[in-house]
């Protein structure tokens, strides 16, 4: 049985351009249907988690502990119908939660699940999740032009100052990490394990790489685009069905993405925590398991974020984002450069 | 073959894009195909095996520049029949920077690329095989150790650039309460708080 699994893999089908092609489709397919799932029971995690936390019990009637509910709120909303409004510009209206998600899927592509592990192992695979998180603003702002509703309006333009000033920070604490490491390739950087006194020295940049991560998604307490309290839904509001759907799963995909950057950029990624060398946790899948407990994790601790801290007021966001962590992820990357250059420790010096 | 292809694409929808960039109605459609055109441009680049570029381009232009372009443009009421009215005034000085930048084009094409000789220096440092080397360090070796006068004199001019910006908005308003957020976290609870035995029916005296 092995041996005919073996030639079957070793055939020259999978060589040519038609066999990469159905390989990597294949890929792409497994990536998504589980990133996917994760997603639908992200909301229910969330729920679950709000409502202990605020001494409730949460969705239990749909399914044993009411593990459905997230295929029940998925029918719902497909059955629902698609409102677009009289004075809307159809084309980008429609455009932009399509966007949205697509981008919050296309980040996945360069993320290794394991050594080597990914779609596509790039060797600029930070700028690339760089990159592809910050055109996530566009849905959001093309969303609120296009709905020509005046809360729709002040949410998009929220989100777009809100995001270009956490992006900044977010670039300094990725420089940080990349000076410490000296590759820009997602595998290198998980493999590179930090030393003790390096990732202690790193430990400043994972609180502000986090909290520009919450603001980047729109999470609580940033979630002021959407802002419920103040404009009905933000961005969103009028949005229905399927088109809220699509920005709501790329708003949880791309929690998870941010999770996933910080466990890949902090945390490890797929290799045991504290730099132990357990070798029954490098057999088969586990590495990759190990990596989405971590994800998992840093995900709780949105949501935990949530359940706890009220919102933020507009100019309170401003001020942390540009006079708190700026100057500081700044000063910090000057920090850890002139640390690593007294030590001799830079990566690859010439 | 594909890159062929992937390249005639990319070149196509740039120069369509870059098209309906000039030629849109609405000056929001117009920066969206600008954003189309950056990507396009992006696209070439990592055609061209510049992947950093390619990444840089769409992190700084698209991400950064084109959202705050698109959030002026949004805000913005334009009438574009009372923008059109002066196209005559503007006509020739436009065709005359067309006309520069054609012939310029030109020459760089028949005549090929020539680095000036002050580049000497630069020019004399080995080149690093292209296996050895990561596009981002071969970057780096550029413009941090040949180039790295002009690099700086560049941030000087943009940050000469950006002093000006802050100079001309920046206005004092008198009369605003801004938040103090020092002044909240360092209150202290013997300053700000008393506690008073009260008798029932005589109210808590006033100071």
């Amino acid at each position: 049985m092995a041996d005919i699994w073996n030639s079957f893999w070793h055939l020259a089908f999978w060589q040519s351009i038609a066999g990469r092609g159905i390989t990597i489709l294949a890929e792409v397919l497994v990536v998504i249907v589980v990133l996917l799932i994760f997603v639908a029971y992200a909301t229910y995690f969330e729920r679950k988690v709000l409502a202990l936390a605020q001494l409730r019990r949460g969705p239990n009637v749909i399914g044993p502990f009411g593990l459905l509910q997230p295929f029940a709120d998925g029918l719902k909303l497909m059955v629902k119908e698609t409102i677009i409004p009289a004075g809307a510009n159809r084309v980008l209206f429609l455009m932009a939660p399509m966007l949205t998600f697509t981008l919050a899927l296309v980040g996945w592509a360069v993320v290794p699940f394991y050594e080597g592990g990914a779609v596509a192992n790039i060797n600029v695979g930070i700028l690339y999740l760089f990159a592809i998180s910050s055109l996530g603003v566009y849905g959001i702002i093309i969303a609120g032009w296009a709905s020509n509703s005046k809360y729709s309006f002040l949410g998009g333009l929220r989100s777009a100052a809100q995001m270009v000033s956490y992006e900044v920070s977010i670039g300094f604490v990725i420089v940080a990490v990349l000076l410490t490491v000296g590759s820009l390739n997602l595998t290198n950087v998980v493999m590179a394990q930090q030393s003790w006194w390096q990732w202690l020295l790193l430990s400043p940049m994972l609180v502000v790489f986090f909290i520009s991560g919450l603001a980047e998604t729109n999470r609580p307490p940033f979630d002021l685009p959407e802002g419920e309290s103040e404009l009905v839904g933000g961005f969103n509001t009028e949005y229905s069905a399927m088109t809220f759907a699509l920005f709501m799963l790329g708003e949880y995909a791309n929690m998870f993405m941010i999770s996933a950057l910080t466990s890949m950029l902090f945390l490890g990624g797929w290799l045991p925590p504290f730099g132990w060398d357990i070798a029954f946790l490098k057999w088969g899948p586990l590495p990759a398991l190990l990596f989405i407990i971590k994800i998992c994790a840093v995900m709780f601790v949105f949501l935990w974020v949530r359940a706890t801290l009220p919102r933020f007021r507009y100019d309170q966001l401003m001020r942390l984002g540009w006079k708190v962590f700026l100057p500081f992820s700044l000063f910090w990357v000057m920090v850890i450069a002139g640390v690593l250059l007294a030590t001799g420790t830079l990566p690859n010096p010439q | 073959m594909i890159e062929t292809i992937a390249f005639y694409i990319f070149s196509a929808v740039l120069v369509a894009s870059a098209i309906m960039v000039v030629f849109s109605k609405n000056a929001v459609h117009s920066v969206l195909f600008l954003i189309l055109a950056f990507f396009n441009a992006a696209g070439l680049f990592i055609l061209l095996g510049a992947e950093f570029v390619a990444m840089i381009l769409v992190i700084v232009y698209v991400g950064a520049v084109a959202v705050l372009f698109l959030f002026v443009v949004m805000m913005l009421d334009i009438n574009f029949s009372d923008l059109r009215r002066g196209i005559n005034t503007y006509l020739p000085f436009g065709i005359f920077l067309g006309v520069v930048l054609f012939i310029e084009l030109v020459f760089l094409v028949f005549q090929g690329w020539v680095a000036p000789p002050t580049d000497g220096p630069a020019l004399a440092a080995p080149a690093p095989m292209l296996s050895e080397i990561s596009n981002t360090r071969a970057l780096g070796q550029l413009i941090y150790t040949h180039y790295l006068y002009v690099f700086q004199v560049s941030g000087l001019i943009l940050l000469v650039a950006m002093i000006g910006a802050i100079v001309l908005t920046l206005r004092h308003r008198p009369g605003v309460q801004r938040q103090r957020i020092a002044t909240q976290v360092g209150r202290k609870r013997s300053e700000s708080m008393v506690i008073k035995q009260v008798a029932t029916g005589a109210g808590a005296p006033v100071e």
